[in-house]
C-alpha cells in the first residue's frame, strides 16, 4: 500500500490512542507500575486506526513473526479471547513483550501509518489482551502433543529459557529448567523493576509454563552444582540460555567505593532482593540522597529511576554522548525526564573521590564533545582537555553493560566462545560447538532485548526438536 | 529448600548446620562455599562449607552470629527447612604436596580449614595448625586438629591458652619452629586474615586467605564481592574465594565488608529495649 493511496483513504485516523498512565509527581514516590493499560474502550478505539493492509509490514518487524493484523482484527470485533490465542500462538510471554518490547524500533517501526507518525499502538494492544486474559482467571491450555520420551535440560529461566520450554514442551518432550537463583525469570525477576513490569506478571509466566509440565528447579547452578556434561548423561538435549551477567566497571580509580554499584547489584538488591522493602526484607539498602547513574541504557534508565523511587532526592544520569545517541527507548528516557531525573550529557566520569570511610563523595568528570563516527555509526565521543569538573554523590551506580557469565563455557570443555566471551551458536539453529547443547538470548549475542532472546529460544526449540525426532 | 539436619551452639555466639544437600555434598571440595537464605525474606548469606557426607547427603557449615539474616538462621530448628542452599561456589583450595603447611583458623574459619587441612594431610604434607580466639572456651574441634597436626600452637586474647595476644604473636612460633612452613593458609575473620598476611610477608611465607565478602548471588553477576588483588580488579565469588594474601587491598576490603554495618545491626536494635542504662558505658539504672 502506497503512501499516496493512504492520503486519499478518507478515515485515516493518525491520532494514537495515548495509555494513562500514573502522573510523574505521583509515580516517582511508588514502586507500582507507570503505564496502567488500555481500558476495553481504548484498546478498540486503538485498534479500529489499523488499516489490516494485504502485505502487512509490521509483521516483519517482530522477532517471533506474531500475526499482528489478525490479533488487532480480534480486538476491533471485541474478541478478546480469540485474540490472545492468535498471539500465543507465537509468542509466550505477551504480558512481558507488551511491555519491554522496543516496539518502536520493530513491529510499530515497519506500520505504513508510522511515516506520518500515528503509527498503530501494536505493544500496548498485545499488553491489553495478555492483561485481560490473567483479569478472567481461567487461561486457555493448548493441547500437547503425545509424549516423545525425550529429555531436554534448559539452563537458566530468562525469556530464551522460558521461551524454548514452552516451546518444547507442547512438542511432548519433558522439559527441566535449572536457574541459579532463588525466583524464576532470569532478567525479568532480577533486572527489569516492579514499575515496569510487575514481578507478579512474570510469575504468572512462570506458572504457566509449569502448569503445562515444565519442572522448573531453582537454586542449581549449571557449571558448579552439576556440569553441562553431566546433565549430558541425562537428558538428550541441554540449551543454555544463561544471559549476560558479568557486570562492566569502567576501571578507574575509586570504582570501589563503598556506594558505587554495577547496576545489576543495585537493581539485584531492589527487585530480586526486595530492597525496595528494608527494613521488611532484610537485604540492606543504603538510604541515598543523591545518586548518579553512568550509562544511557535501560538499564541506566531502571536504576535511575529505582533511586527516585528509593527516596533520592537529586537523581543523574552521566552518558558520554548526547541526548540523541541514548540507548535507551525513548519512551523510558521521556519516563525518567517528567519524574525529575536529571541529564548529564556528554559527560564522563574520569574518577571517583572517597570520604575518610571508604564511601563514595564526588565524581570527578571531564566534559566531552562529539566527533567522527566510530564502528558503532554513532559520533565518537572526545575528550575536552581541561574541563574537569566536580559533581558531589552519595552513591554510584555503573549501568554501562555487561558480558556473558563465564561459569558455563568454562566449565564445559569443547564449548567455544568469541573473543568477547559469548557463545558460538548457529543464529539459524541456536547450535553450539558441542553436540547435543544449543544456545541463544544474550549468552550468544551479548546483552541485548527480551523479545531476541525469545526470537532465540524460539529458533533453538525448532532445531532441537528436529533433532530429537530425527533421532 | 532444604531440611535441617542438625542446628546447635558448639560455643558462644558460633553455630553448627547440618543441611540436607545431595547435590551440593557430591561436588563439593575444600575451600568452597554455598549461599544460604534461611527463609523467604532472608539475604543470601555465603557460608563457608565445613564438612560434608556424600552418603547422607548432608554438608555442615560453621557461622556465626552477626547480623539479621545469620540471627535469623540461627533460630531455626531442626527438621525446619532452609529456603535456599545452592552451591557449591567459589575454587576450591588447591590441594596438592607443598611439604610443611601452617594453617591458621579462627572464629567460623575453625571450620573451614578443616576440609581443608585433612585434603592436605591426605596429600602427605606436614601440618601445622594454629588457632586464635579471644579465649580458650572459642575454641572448637579440637579433637578433629589432633590426628592432622604435627602440632597445635593456640593464640588467646586472655591468655586461656597458649601465647596470650592476637596474630601478631604467630612470629614467636614461627621463631620457634625448626624449620619455616612453605606455605600457610589463612580461614577467619578479616582481621586474622589481614594481620596474618601482614606477619607473613615479613617471612616471606606465600599466604593464601579464603576472603568472605558481602555477596548476592554468589556467581559472577552483582559485582558486589569485589577486590583488589595485585592491583587488578576480582570478584571473590568466581575469580576465589582464595587470593594471594600479599596482594590483597585489605584497606579496601574491610572498608566493604563494614558497608551495612549500621543497616546489618538495626535488626537487633529494633529488637532489643533500647539500651538507656549502660549509656557511655557507665549505669545509669
Amino acid at each position: 500500500m502506497s503512501e499516496e493511496k493512504i492520503e486519499k483513504t478518507s478515515k485515516i485516523d493518525l491520532d494514537r490512542t495515548e495509555m494513562p498512565k500514573q502522573p510523574p509527581e505521583i509515580r516517582r514516590h511508588n514502586f507500582n507500575e507507570v503505564a496502567l493499560g488500555y481500558t476495553e474502550e481504548l484498546a478498540i478505539k486503538e485498534a479500529k486506526r489499523c488499516l489490516q493492509c494485504k502485505k502487512p509490514r509490521c509483521k516483519t518487524g517482530c522477532p517471533v513473526e506474531i500475526d499482528i493484523p489478525d490479533f488487532i482484527a480480534c480486538i476491533v470485533k471485541g474478541d478478546f479471547s480469540a485474540g490472545i490465542k492468535k498471539i500465543k500462538e507465537k509468542n509466550c510471554l505477551p504480558a512481558v513483550c507488551g511491555r519491554v518490547c522496543p516496539q518502536e524500533t520493530q513491529c510499530e517501526s515497519k506500520c505504513i501509518l508510522a511515516n506520518k507518525k500515528g503509527e498503530i499502538a501494536i505493544g500496548r494492544l498485545e499488553r491489553f489482551l495478555a492483561d485481560w486474559e490473567a483479569a478472567q482467571g481461567k487461561i486457555d491450555m493448548p493441547k500437547k502433543a503425545k509424549p516423545t520420551g525425550k529429555k531436554v535440560a534448559v539452563v537458566g529461566s530468562g525469556p530464551a529459557g522460558i521461551t524454548v520450554a514452552g516451546d518444547l514442551i507442547l512438542l511432548g518432550h519433558e522439559v527441566t529448567i535449572f536457574e541459579a537463583l532463588h525466583r524464576p525469570g532470569g532478567v525479568l525477576t532480577y533486572g527489569i523493576p516492579e514499575f515496569r513490569l510487575p514481578k507478579a506478571i512474570v510469575a504468572r509466566e512462570v506458572e504457566y509454563i509449569k502448569m503445562l509440565g515444565v519442572n522448573v528447579i531453582t537454586d542449581f547452578v549449571v557449571g558448579k552444582t552439576r556440569s553441562v556434561d553431566e546433565l549430558l548423561e541425562e537428558f538428550d538435549a541441554v540449551f543454555i540460555g544463561t544471559g549476560a551477567g558479568l557486570p562492566w566497571f569502567m576501571n578507574i580509580p575509586g570504582e570501589n567505593l563503598n556506594g558505587v554499584y554495577s547496576a545489576n547489584e543495585y537493581l539485584t538488591r531492589m527487585n530480586l532482593m526486595q530492597g525496595y522493602r528494608f527494613p521488611a526484607s532484610s537485604t540492606p539498602v543504603r538510604k541515598h540522597t543523591r545518586v548518579a547513574v553512568i550509562g544511557g541504557g535501560n538499564v541506566a534508565m531502571d536504576a535511575a529511576r529505582t533511586a527516585l523511587r528509593m527516596g533520592a532526592s537529586e537523581v543523574r544520569i552521566i552518558y558520554r554522548r548526547s541526548h540523541a545517541e541514548l540507548p535507551a527507548r525513548l519512551e523510558e528516557s521521556e519516563n525518567a525526564e517528567e519524574e525529575g531525573v536529571i541529564f548529564n550529557m556528554l559527560t564522563l566520569p574520569v574518577r571517583y573521590i572517597g570520604d575518610e570511610n571508604g564511601w563514595i563523595k564526588e565524581i570527578e568528570c571531564i566534559k566531552m564533545e562529539l566527533g567522527e563516527p566510530d564502528a558503532s555509526g554513532r559520533r565518537r565521543p572526545i575528550e575536552i582537555p581541561n574541563s574537569n569538573f566536580i559533581i558531589p554523590t552519595d552513591a554510584v551506580v555503573c549501568a554501562i553493560g555487561n558480558s556473558p557469565n563465564p561459569l558455563v563455557p568454562s566449565t564445559t570443555p569443547g564449548l567455544e566462545t568469541t573473543r568477547h566471551g559469548t557463545l558460538v551458536a548457529d543464529p539459524e539453529t541456536g547450535k553450539t560447538t558441542r553436540d547435543r547443547v544449543w544456545a541463544g538470548g544474550d549468552i550468544v549475542t551479548g546483552a541485548a532485548t527480551v523479545i531476541l532472546a525469545m526470537g532465540a529460544g524460539r529458533k533453538a526449540a525448532r532445531s532441537i526438536h528436529e533433532y530429537l525426532m530425527g533421532k | 529448600m532444604n531440611k535441617i539436619l542438625e542446628l546447635r551452639m558448639i560455643v558462644p555466639n558460633m553455630h553448627l548446620i547440618k543441611i540436607e544437600a545431595p547435590d551440593i555434598a557430591k561436588k563439593v571440595k575444600p575451600g568452597q562455599f554455598v549461599i544460604v537464605r534461611p527463609d523467604e525474606e532472608g539475604e543470601r548469606i555465603p557460608l563457608s562449607v565445613a564438612d560434608w557426607d556424600q552418603e547422607s547427603g548432608s554438608i555442615t557449615i560453621i557461622f556465626i552470629e552477626v547480623g539479621a539474616s545469620t540471627s535469623r538462621l540461627a533460630s531455626l530448628k531442626p527438621d525446619d527447612y532452609v529456603a535456599t542452599c545452592v552451591g557449591p561456589l567459589g575454587n576450591a583450595t588447591q590441594i596438592k604436596y607443598y611439604g610443611t603447611v601452617m594453617c591458621v583458623a579462627g572464629c567460623y574459619g575453625i571450620g573451614s580449614i578443616y576440609p581443608v587441612t585433612k585434603a592436605l594431610k591426605g596429600e602427605g604434607n606436614r601440618i601445622i595448625t594454629v588457632f586464635e580466639a579471644r579465649s580458650s572456651y572459642l575454641i572448637y574441634w579440637l579433637d578433629r586438629f589432633v590426628g592432622l597436626s604435627e602440632k597445635i600452637f593456640t593464640i588467646t586474647r586472655d591468655g586461656s591458652s597458649g601465647y596470650k595476644g592476637h596474630v601478631k604473636r604467630l612470629p614467636d612460633i614461627l621463631h620457634g619452629l625448626t624449620q619455616l612452613p612453605d606455605i600457610i593458609i589463612v580461614n577467619g575473620c578479616t582481621y586474622l586474615m589481614a594481620q596474618t598476611s601482614d606477619v607473613t610477608k615479613g617471612f616471606n611465607i606465600p599466604t593464601i586467605v579464603n576472603l568472605n565478602p558481602i555477596m548476592i548471588d554468589g556467581t559472577g553477576m552483582c559485582g558486589v564481592c569485589r577486590v583488589t588483588v595485585g592491583g587488578k580488579m576480582k570478584f571473590a565469588c568466581v575469580d576465589g574465594p582464595e587470593f594471594n594474601g600479599h596482594e590483597v587491598d585489605w584497606k579496601e576490603f574491610l572498608a566493604r565488608r563494614k558497608a551495612y554495618m549500621e543497616e546489618e545491626t538495626l535488626f537487633f536494635r529494633r529488637s532489643e529495649p533500647k539500651p538507656k542504662l549502660h549509656k557511655e558505658g557507665k549505669c545509669q539504672g
